[in-house]
């Protein structure tokens, strides 16, 4: 799918000791509760993304990790140290935030300097080394000669640059970012989803990022961390919670679906009687709700289909042909096939499951 | 192990929302001081000395022919003088947010003078130029108009501290109007009168009943820039705050508490009359 | 610019503007609008120094040969640096804590703050005479104790802080308001302690606004009257300030030397509305908006 799951084979997974660990975090804002006894281990080294609709507690969980916000109950601890009663400032974390927040009265230089500036003097590196690092992580964010411009004359993209390096100045042990892409235009976000990809691969520096986008979750990720409604519903690498996913809401969140119903059955999972492909998990019997992808249905003869309708439109997208099947409870089934034959509006059709989940 | 560094819960935190911004306990108390002892006390004083009065004692001091006179003359003057900064203020704000003229800026930073210059300076420019042998009052007595020493004079010097209240009140609302809609307007057939009248126009009620009453309450509560032009004679021109300067010079503080309370009663209608303004403009306009 | 003058000289290629009036119209309204502003604004401040400059260069200096004159700039200049830093420093305060936290009767805070600006500048005057004067509230255990704050120095830094009261705080409020918390957020998670945060971060975010209200709250710090008239108890040379002054003289038919001291308050107004006016120009992005006076 793409270059890293080839590259990196002998990279920061085979050395999963843990930076970060959350544990039973819950936290309450006013009466709404936002993070239910969450726990989640951030191994050292890796890319993991925090994925969930809004609302779901992901930003409030790295603000937590970063010393923004206090759990109401839990830990979180940075290697075996138990950080939960650090300050903000003795976290050593680099946060870039969705907005960015530089600072509007200081140069792209002295914003990413700031962090070293603030150091008190004993540990405050002189001037030469701190012009230094910032030439370097100018280099680093590919800004060279950009330091004595402000954030206002920089465009969205290379704000975002200038606000990791401000981050990764200070050396941090982990590195946050909240929606990072999320106030970009599309091209900006995919160049820079590479290049966040990229520079990570080069500084090995733990990563988590969150995003409501699952493409960018499951493109840029190491593992990705599913939240719903303050709970952890998965953990898994992109393939694992594409494949194989927790529970209908990492299901749904992840991608388009439809719901069938049918019948478990030693094992079995039959629709209108017909035998399915899918595999019922151990010890459900009885009517189950199924979940298919869309690529995972196909037009097939009235004899062979487990569902039948008519069609309501179809359309050509990316090489592949999109063909929305109304059935007769008005259920729209969205169908991807390579097939190619055009049917017209009101066309019936039958449709065969070839693949879905069902959960326990 | 160690034990857990639990959140503290002390009264601060349980009473604002927990931030890691430092600085919430030494602002608030500071704040809370300052204003206590520099604003709330002091007043709390005055609201002391009228209920010493009793109700009785205010309606006395209030229905003494000469208070109730004074009273008339700065509610009733300014009332009218906030009509007429209204009307010229929404039209200074709608000429100056709309066209485009040389010199726009400089009319613009003009509008605030009244704000910047000290209200007795402007009190005798006032009075000099509407004296009998002023620029302005020499021509005007010709037409048989007398502004000095009367209920005129204070019409004139409170229409100009009234004015800015007025303008800077409607011209962000002016400033913020779609041009869309007019134009949608337009399209829809409606000649330039109409889409004024019943597309511009009824947005900006509340924001121009906002300015007349801020301009009303500025007025009622002057007196620098009055009392030079305005005489000073009792029954005709005597304004309720100089009044007052009148019974503390003669120690009568509980005539003065009184002219104040009743003053600052009305005043308090006023403010809560804007605030329900805004609050009816909220819900009938999304915005103040 | 001149389209409005010559209709005529409107190039065809511009699209018709169907959201404005007719130029006539405008021209119209522009014309009584610049007219009313120019009667009722301008000419009080041309009459300010027409007068003071009526009997020629000399009588106008010869009003600053005064001793009197010269005690009453000292005192106003005096109660400026008394008032306006204080006002500074709870201005600070109070948009620090109001801006930048949540917590209940935020609304009500705010309220009382502004209350100053709504209250006559004769009764926030008298409410201080209620409370020091010789029959006020503190008034004998004043005497007894040989304080005086009435017809002195601190009453009339007192009334002038309570006139400017809500200046600063009135502009930094929204202003941080707008901020939000993130720039401070920023600084901290990078080390800072929220003191560096406040000076490196916030204060520079602020400043133009800051400054734009020390402008206006040192200008009405020098120009108050009301207030300071009811308790500066007008001892010439000792407790008058410049605008107290100018009264004394005008009310004894000394006009020269009133519009003279008068122009130097008007000079400061003239300045005040330059920098303001700059300030509004150029950092219009850095003041808080929607402001009303």
């Amino acid at each position: 799918m793409n270059s890293r799951t080839a590259g990196r084979t002998d990279g920061p997974l085979d050395r999963p000791s843990t930076a970060i660990r959350v544990e039973n975090v819950s936290k309450t804002f006013d009466t709404a509760a936002v993070l239910h006894d969450l726990s989640l281990d951030v191994r050292a080294g890796e890319l993991i993304g925090l994925l969930g609709p809004s609302g779901s507690g992901k930003t409030t969980l790295l603000r937590i990790i970063a010393g923004l916000d206090a759990p109401d109950r839990g830990r979180i601890l940075f290697g075996d140290d138990d950080a939960t009663g650090l300050a903000v400032q003795e976290r050593a974390v680099g946060f870039v935030f969705q907005h960015y927040a530089l600072f509007k009265h200081m140069s792209v230089a002295d914003n990413i300097a700031y962090g070293l500036n603030a150091r008190r003097r004993a540990d405050r590196p002189v001037k030469a080394e701190i012009k230094r690092r910032v030439g370097d992580l100018l280099d680093l964010i590919r800004l060279s000669g950009f330091g004595d411009r402000y954030p206002s004359q920089l465009s969205g993209g290379q704000r975002q640059r200038v606000a990791l390096a401000r981050a990764l100045a200070v050396e941090p042990r982990v590195l946050l970012l909240d929606e990072p892409f999320g106030a970009l235009d599309a091209q900006v976000r995919k160049d820079l989803r590479r290049w966040l990809r990229e520079i990570h691969d080069r500084t090995g520096q733990t990563t988590i990022f969150v995003t409501h986008d699952q493409d960018e979750a499951l493109e840029l990720s190491d593992r990705v961390a599913v939240l719903d409604r303050g709970r952890l519903e998965q953990v898994g690498t992109p393939d694992e919670v594409q494949e194989h996913p927790a529970s209908a809401t990492v299901m749904k969140f992840l991608g388009d679906s439809v719901e069938v119903e049918a019948i478990a059955e030693g094992g079995r999972v039959l629709v209108r009687g017909r035998e399915t492909p899918v595999v019922a998990p151990a010890g459900t019997i009885g009517p189950v709700k199924l979940y298919v992808r869309p690529w995972q249905l196909q037009l097939a003869e009235p004899e062979s289909a487990h569902l039948s309708g008519t069609v309501r439109s179809s359309y050509r997208t990316q090489g592949r042909q999109r063909i929305e099947v109304v059935d007769a409870e008005g259920r729209v089934l969205a169908v991807e096939d390579f097939d190619g034959v055009r049917y017209a509006a009101g066309h019936p059709v039958g449709l065969r499951i070839n693949g879905g989940h069902v959960f326990g | 192990m160690v034990e857990t560094p639990r959140p503290k819960t002390s009264l601060l935190r349980t009473f604002r929302r927990p931030s890691v911004i430092p600085g919430f306990g030494i602002s608030f108390g500071y704040t809370l001081t300052c204003l206590g002892l520099i604003v709330l006390l002091p007043l709390a004083g005055l609201v002391a000395k009228a209920s010493g009065l009793g109700l009785s004692g205010i309606w006395e001091v209030a229905t003494d022919p000469r208070v109730a006179s004074a009273l008339r003359i700065s509610f009733g003057v300014s009332a009218l003088a906030a009509l007429v900064a209204s009307a010229f203020g929404f039209l200074v704000a709608w000429v100056l947010t709309r066209y485009r003229f040389p010199g726009r800026k400089l009319v613009d930073a003009a509008v605030d003078l009244p704000f910047a210059l000290p209200t007795a300076v402007a009190g005798i420019a006032l009075a000099s130029l509407y004296a009998p042998d002023g620029l302005l009052g020499a021509p005007l007595a010709r037409l048989g108009i007398q502004v000095a020493y009367t209920p005129v004079g204070i019409f004139i010097a409170m229409v100009f501290i009234g004015l800015p209240f007025a303008v800077r009140t409607v011209q962000p609302l002016i400033a913020e109007i779609d041009k869309e809609i007019e134009e949608a307007s337009a399209t829809l057939g409606a000649t330039r009168l109409v889409t004024l009248t019943k597309v511009v126009l009824p947005p900006l009620i509340p924001a121009v009943l906002t300015g007349f009453a801020l301009a009303f309450a500025r007025g009622v509560g002057e007196y620098g820039s009055i009392i030079f032009i305005a005489g000073n004679l009792p029954y005709v021109s005597e304004i309720a705050p100089l009044l007052i300067v009148i019974k503390l010079s003669e120690f009568d503080y509980g005539g003065a508490a009184a002219i104040a309370t009743i003053m600052l009663g009305i005043s308090f209608l006023t403010l809560l009359a804007i605030n329900l303004i805004q609050a009816w403009s909220r819900r009938r306009f999304g915005y103040v | 610019m001149s389209e409005i003058f010559s209709p005529i000289a409107v190039p065809a290629a511009k699209p018709a503007q169907v959201a404005s009036e007719g130029a006539a119209t405008r021209a119209i309204l522009i014309g009584i609008a610049v007219a009313f502003l120019a009667l009722f604004l301008v000419l009080p401040l041309f009459a300010v120094f027409t007068q003071a400059f009526s009997k020629g260069i000399g009588a106008f200096l010869d009003a600053f040969r005064e001793p009197d004159a010269w005690s009453a700039i000292r005192l106003t200049l005096t109660v400026a640096v008394i008032a306006v830093p204080f006002n500074v420093v709870f201005g600070l305060a109070a948009s620090w804590a109001i801006a930048k936290f949540e917590f209940p009767g935020k609304s009500l805070l705010i309220t009382l703050i502004d209350l100053p600006f709504s209250v006559s500048p004769v009764v926030s005057g008298m409410i201080y005479v209620l409370l020091f004067g010789s029959q006020g509230l503190f008034g004998s255990w004043l005497i007894d104790h040989g304080i005086q704050i009435l017809f002195a120095l601190p009453g009339i830094v007192l009334a002038t802080v309570f006139v400017t009261f809500p200046f600063v705080a009135r502009e930094l409020i929204p202003l941080m308001q707008e901020q939000g918390t993130a720039e401070e957020e920023a600084a901290l998670t990078l080390g800072a302690s929220g003191l560096h945060a406040f000076r490196t971060v916030t204060l520079p975010n602020i400043r133009w606004g800051l400054l734009y209200s020390v402008l206006l709250c040192n200008a009405r710090a020098m120009g108050e009257f009301g207030a300071v008239s009811v308790v500066s108890g007008h001892i010439r040379g000792l407790t008058n300030t410049i605008p107290l002054h100018v009264e004394i003289l005008y009310n004894e038919y000394n006009f020269v030397a009133a519009f003279a001291v008068a122009s130097l308050l008007a000079v400061l107004a003239l300045i005040t509305l330059v920098l303001k006016s700059v300030l509004e120009w150029r950092f219009a992005g850095e003041l808080a908006h929607g402001r009303a006076h």
